[in-house]
């Protein structure tokens, strides 16, 4: 994939910044966030305090030096106001920090959808279609979650550390160095084994993916597996899948106890050692029952946010090698697009011209699939295309709607260079009917409507009795409204080379490209299919690109193409008249088949 | 049920356009989401369930028993810093006080060692349980009819092997810790009321409002969860699709329309998440406040008592530790709760895929079938897949060993299935069939492939390399001899033109190759494998003369000195047949040879003359 990971700090900084000020998009959720999270911390910091004093005042209570309950109450009602101020702002907190995190996947999944959209097809050859899936999904989750799991808990892990162990530093440095003295170890050990965690898991799902791809393809192809009596073969494949991903798992489970045993040891370990020298400091007078009780309640209060600190530096490693992995993908500048000055494509004659058309794939840069391709097709006229493989009959196609720019050359459309017309409209006159239907999980007519999706019933009758589907379709339970793919309607390829014309036929192309696209359909269907489409013809250059000779001996030329270059030209009768190759693959073609009306 | 809701729903998206021109556009298919949560408690699933721990029931064990260890030293940490105070602070005992200290450091050298014993031994036995279960639904998958396999789609078994599993995982891994949860909470309530009835009384008397709260919120907590996770996956299965049908968008323009359609969906996604993130974060205040009230209480109460010296001071202490912890236990049993439900609703799915019907099953008696002649006769079988709809009706003939024979007829003539009942994919429902002069049924299934090389249609390629895939299971083939395979058919010049030649390993069901390729390499695999009987499903795809032809070649050479049943799409095969059989509608209508046949008149003279590219293509004669 032609996307790189930033792996520099700067780089990673960058990252974090960028994705700062996408939630900083919407500044009230990112206020209200902040804000909440700062008197949250503030009032856990205070019940401490309170609960030490309350413990003092009981004490003085009970030496009679403070003769009045009214503080006690004072005390309480503190208490239960300030956690109930904390509740509700910890709420705020919360929800807003979730909220900006929603708004933040909301905008990069937008920017991302219309990325995908708007990359050109070179790109998508040089991507694995799952790249794409992981990359949108996972690594886009793991980022857009950077702002509640990075930077507010920054704020709430400093005002909680920061101040509060300003706060009992003050009190009495002793002490407060030993309550604080599991904070840099929890860290630390919270830190590693979060890291660790992270590198484990993108292994563990290279392996569980790998397992994943063994049950699939067994499940897929069952029938191969069964055919060969191959489950002993299966199981053996799994099993060696399975132990690689268990075995990580284990190791994992390791990783995570390890850490958390430490952890937990060493904040019971300093909680022991506050009661030690502080139980002595109060024997020897030096301290209050009341703050020795409000080290440890600050201490248990502590305890939660620090084990976090390894999900805040997490957080950063995440967004930083995740959110870079995205913003890679956005920042990629499709290879075309509408120029500055592009306008729309004015129909006129419905000329279709290629100009010394050289073409080479992006990714092979040297290897030319077509090499000075010059021929015009007038409205009206149907050109029929024929050649080995190879020889850039598909690539041909594809260069008419621009999916890629020639290398060379130029393609007019109606006395206009395709490069200087917009592509939408440019893409509204052109139609590719492909070999590969891609047909979508959706209703028949949605389907057919796909490129003109405002269209009338009538209207896509039409074109799909053009087609020679209409009659299949109305057998159908549900008809037009039949889901593609729901059980007992799937098509045949045959049926769904026929939905593709349809599809294409709707929006009334100028120009109509047939990328052997009858390959399935039999050829009395296909006999049908083309007298269907002399009527709307007239109004269109037709190119029908074809293995099977009958699927285009009535076109009015054919273009015989090999490694790149028109080889022969001319009508049927002409070309066979020739002798050359044309006539030798209508010779193979027909060789032994004694068969009439070839 | 699931027709209707989606059909339901599609509607409800074309009347919501009422009025102005219906746009017929939608991204992203519908798909039903499963039931995610069950019955809390089904004792027939426990039942099978337990099955897959019986293995593990030591480790199990032993983690129930750190965990309560663990759970008693949580409790008695509060109360040794109780003892602490009252016994040594107060008093001004610096022996009781370092006494204590030396407990507290026994009590949490304990609370370590079995937090590791229980989190270490429990992780990894779950681990295991959920790949075991996995293994046997994986085995237990390949035994099943292909009939189930045949209505069942791929998606939803992977569901079943990932995301059932994996909640059957976490189910495990948190029954041990509610385990914990409930000792730590009756240790509290214990505890609490030990050191002073009344206080404890007092304070515990927040904890019922706490769960009522928790019960009340819970179903509505899942229902936001519900609808949060189904918009999340309608967002996604949009995306996906996107990213697929991207060339399609494209070419037809779709782009504008599409990311506004998606906008809509990722916009209604956020409603659904904001909503659940508001529900889920409502119970804190009242947490937190009941906390803080049991908190006041303990304050005001305990001043009160200590003044009439009836409580100590590390007393008070004690009680404000443990009301910190109150609602741990809470919180964490009903999210166990939420998981036991998810779990049941998910062993449900697997039991019903571990109890899927083995129709097709070894006899006790079966034997081995031995070397054969290579015969295959079929006597009056009738076959249909279910009761009502026989697919054959009463088809009998011998294919000769050697002998190669075509089966044409238009679709749904049950050509395919006569193919697979040769290899008791299914089994006949009436008559038998002979391979090599033996019943089928009387045989073993692994016996029975050895003599049996079957090429389908869609040439099936696994992800590995090109070796791998021609010698598939045949693990003590060769190089040579795959490479003599490959040579004999025509397909080496193009394997040795992939970059790493015979070890390049193919993509995604070897999409980098061509459709010619890859059928080239299917057939090396059954050439390899080496079998009397050869059943073939010819490929319908159009392919380029020049491929065509090696194919054909290709398919003379491995039909050579094998009896051969091959379902024939292209003229050129079916001249080649010693005998040609047309089957319509489950019956043998004529058979012969191609001259016999024409001269005939029949069925096969009438597809021939029609000058179809393929007699499959053609829609059945009603």
């Amino acid at each position: 994939m032609a996307i790189a990971d930033a792996h520099t700090v700067r780089g990673g900084l960058r990252t974090l910044w960028r994705m700062t000020r996408i939630a900083l998009m919407t500044p009230w959720q990112v206020t209200f966030a902040v804000g909440a999270t700062l008197i949250s911390a503030t009032m856990q910091l205070i019940i401490p305090r309170l609960l030490g004093r309350a413990i003092d005042q009981t004490q003085l209570l009970a030496a009679g030096t403070l003769d009045a309950t009214n503080a006690l109450w004072t005390t309480a009602w503190a208490v239960l106001a300030v956690s109930f101020v904390r509740g509700v702002f910890t709420t705020f907190q919360n929800y807003f920090s979730e909220a900006v995190n929603h708004h933040t996947g909301v905008e990069l999944r937008l920017r991302y959808y219309e990325q995908v959209q708007r990359l050109s097809f070179g790109f998508h050859d040089s991507v694995h279609s799952g790249d794409l899936i992981t990359l949108g999904l996972l690594d886009l989750d793991g980022a857009r979650q950077f702002f509640s799991t990075g930077l507010v808990r920054l704020v709430l892990l400093t005002v909680l550390i920061g101040f509060g162990g300003t706060m009992l530093l003050q009190i009495d440095w002793q002490l407060g160095l030993m309550a604080l003295s599991f904070v840099p170890v929890v860290g630390w050990f919270s830190s590693v084994s979060q890291l660790r965690l992270r590198l484990t898991w993108r292994d563990l799902q290279d392996r569980m993916s790998v397992l994943s791809r063994v049950m699939e393809e067994n499940l897929a192809g069952i029938r191969v597996v069964r055919a060969f009596s191959a489950g002993a073969h299966e199981m053996t494949k799994f099993d060696a899948a399975s132990a690689n991903a268990l075995g990580l798992a284990h190791e994992r489970v390791d990783i995570r106890v390890r850490s958390t045993g430490i952890m937990t040891l060493s904040f019971l370990a300093a909680m022991g050692l506050v009661l030690w020298v502080g139980g002595e400091k109060v024997m020897a007078g030096h301290m209050s029952v009341g703050t020795l009780t409000s080290f440890l309640t600050f201490m248990t209060i502590l305890q939660m946010p620090v084990r976090q600190l390894g999900l805040l530096v997490n957080s950063f490693a995440r967004t930083s090698t995740c959110g870079a992995r995205v913003f890679a993908f956005l920042d990629l500048q499709p290879a075309i697009a509408d120029g500055p000055k592009a306008k729309d494509l004015v129909l006129g004659d419905a000329e279709l011209r290629f100009d010394g058309v050289d073409f080479a794939y992006p990714n092979a840069p040297e290897a030319k699939v077509l090499t000075g391709l010059t021929f015009t097709a007038k409205r009206g006229e149907t050109i029929g295309i024929i050649g080995p493989p190879g020889s850039g009959k598909s690539t041909l196609a594809h260069l008419i709607p621009r999916f890629y720019d020639v290398t060379a050359g130029r393609i007019m459309v109606d006395g206009q260079d395709i490069r200087a017309v917009t592509l939408a409209s440019l893409r509204r006159a052109v139609s590719v009917v492909a070999q590969d239907v891609f047909l979508f999980t959706t209703s028949l007519e949605n389907n057919i409507a796909y490129a003109e999706p405002l269209a009338e019933d009538e209207a896509i009758e039409e074109v799909s009795s053009d087609a020679q589907i209409h009659s299949h379709i109305t057998g159908l339970k549900s008809g037009y409204r039949t889901v593609v793919g729901e059980r007992g309607s799937s098509l045949s390829g045959g049926q769904r080379q026929r939905m593709a014309i349809a599809r294409s036929l709707l929006p009334k192309p100028s120009v109509l490209v047939f990328d052997d696209s009858t390959a399935a359909v039999d050829a009395n269907t296909e006999a049908r299919i083309r007298t269907a489409l002399v009527e709307g013809a007239s109004d269109r250059v037709t190119l029908i690109i074809a293995h099977r000779l009958n699927s285009l001996l009535h076109a009015d030329r054919i273009l015989f193409l090999d490694k790149g270059r028109v080889v022969e030209q001319g009508s049927h009768a002409e070309l066979l008249a020739l002798g050359g190759r044309y006539r030798a693959l209508y010779d193979l073609q027909t060789s032994g088949a004694d068969r009439e009306g070839l | 049920m699931t027709n209707q809701s989606s059909t339901q729903d599609y509607q409800s998206d074309r009347e919501s356009a009422a009025g102005a021109p219906t746009l017929r556009a939608v991204v992203g298919s519908h798909r039903i989401e499963e039931e995610m949560f069950g019955k809390v408690f089904d004792p027939q699933i426990i039942k099978r369930i337990g099955f897959f721990v019986k293995p593990y029931r030591r480790e199990f064990i032993i983690s129930v028993v750190a965990v309560l260890i663990f759970t008693v030293t949580q409790l008695m940490i509060p109360m040794i810093i109780r003892y602490a105070i009252d016994w040594g602070v107060i008093p001004g005992n610096i022996g009781l006080l370092h006494a204590a200290l030396i407990v507290f450091a026994v009590v949490i050298s304990i609370n370590y060692g079995a937090s590791h014993v229980q989190e270490t031994v429990v992780g990894k036995a779950a681990e295991n349980v959920l790949f075991d279960i996995r293994r046997a639904m994986f085995a237990h998958l390949q035994d099943v009819s292909l009939s189930f396999m045949d209505k069942t789609e791929v998606g939803r078994l992977m569901s079943r092997l990932q995301g059932d599993v994996g909640s059957m995982q976490e189910f495990l891994e948190t029954s041990v810790l509610s385990v914990g949860d409930i000792v730590l909470l009756f240790g509290i309530i214990t505890l609490m009321l030990y050191l002073d009835v009344q206080l404890g009384l007092i304070t515990l008397s927040v904890m019922p409002v706490l769960f009522i709260a928790r019960i009340f919120w819970l179903p509505m907590a899942r229902e936001a969860f519900i609808k949060a996770h189904e918009t999340n996956s309608a967002v996604n299965g949009a995306l996906a699709e996107g990213i697929h049908a991207v060339r399609t968008v494209q070419g037809m323009g779709r782009e504008a329309l599409n990311a506004r359609l998606y906008g809509d969906k990722v916009m209604a996604n956020l409603g659904t998440n904001l909503w659940a993130s508001k529900i889920a974060q409502v119970l804190v205040p009242v947490v937190d406040t009941m906390t803080g009230f049991a908190m006041a209480l303990v304050v005001v109460l305990g001043g009160a008592k200590l003044l009439g010296h009836t409580l100590d001071v590390g007393v008070m202490v004690a009680f404000l530790f443990f009301i910190q912890r109150f609602f741990d236990p809470i919180r964490s049993l009903t999210i166990q709760y939420s998981v036991m439900q998810r779990a049941m609703a998910s062993g449900q799915r697997l039991i019903e895929v571990l109890d899927v019907d083995v129709s097709v099953k070894d006899r006790p008696d079966a034997v081995d079938i031995g070397e054969t002649d290579g015969s295959v006769e079929f006597r009056d079988v009738t076959f249909g897949y279910d009761k009502q709809q026989m697919v054959l009706k009463d088809l009998s003939f011998r294919v000769e060993p050697g002998q190669t024979v075509a089966l044409v007829g238009p679709t749904g003539s049950g050509k395919s299935s006569a193919m697979s009942l040769i290899h008791r994919f299914y089994d006949v429902t009436e008559g038998q069939i002979l391979v090599g002069g033996h019943d089928v049924r009387d045989v073993t299934q692994a016996s029975l492939g050895r003599q049996i090389a079957m090429v389908l249609q869609e040439p099936f390629l696994f992800t590995g390399s090109v070796l791998e895939n021609i010698r598939y299971n045949k693990e003590d083939a060769t190089r040579e001899q795959i490479i003599a395979a490959a040579t004999v058919l025509g397909a080496d010049p193009f394997i040795r033109a992939l970059p790493q030649g015979y070890d390049t390993v193919l993509g995604e069901r070897g999409g980098s190759l061509s459709t010619g390729q890859r059928q080239l390499l299917s057939f090396a695999r059954a050439l390899v494998a080496d079998a009397k009987i050869l059943v073939l499903d010819e490929a319908t795809a159009s392919i380029d003369s020049a491929t065509e032809q090696m194919i054909q070649r290709a398919l003379a050479i491995l039909l050579k000195g094998r009896t051969g049943l091959v379902i024939a799409h292209r003229l050129a095969t079916v001249r080649n047949a010693d005998k040609i059989m047309v089957l319509q509608a489950g019956r043998l209508v004529e058979s012969g040879t191609h001259a016999e046949l024409i001269s005939n008149g029949g069925l096969y003279a009438g597809l021939y003359r029609a000058n179809y590219a393929s007699f499959d293509d053609v829609e059945a004669p009603a």
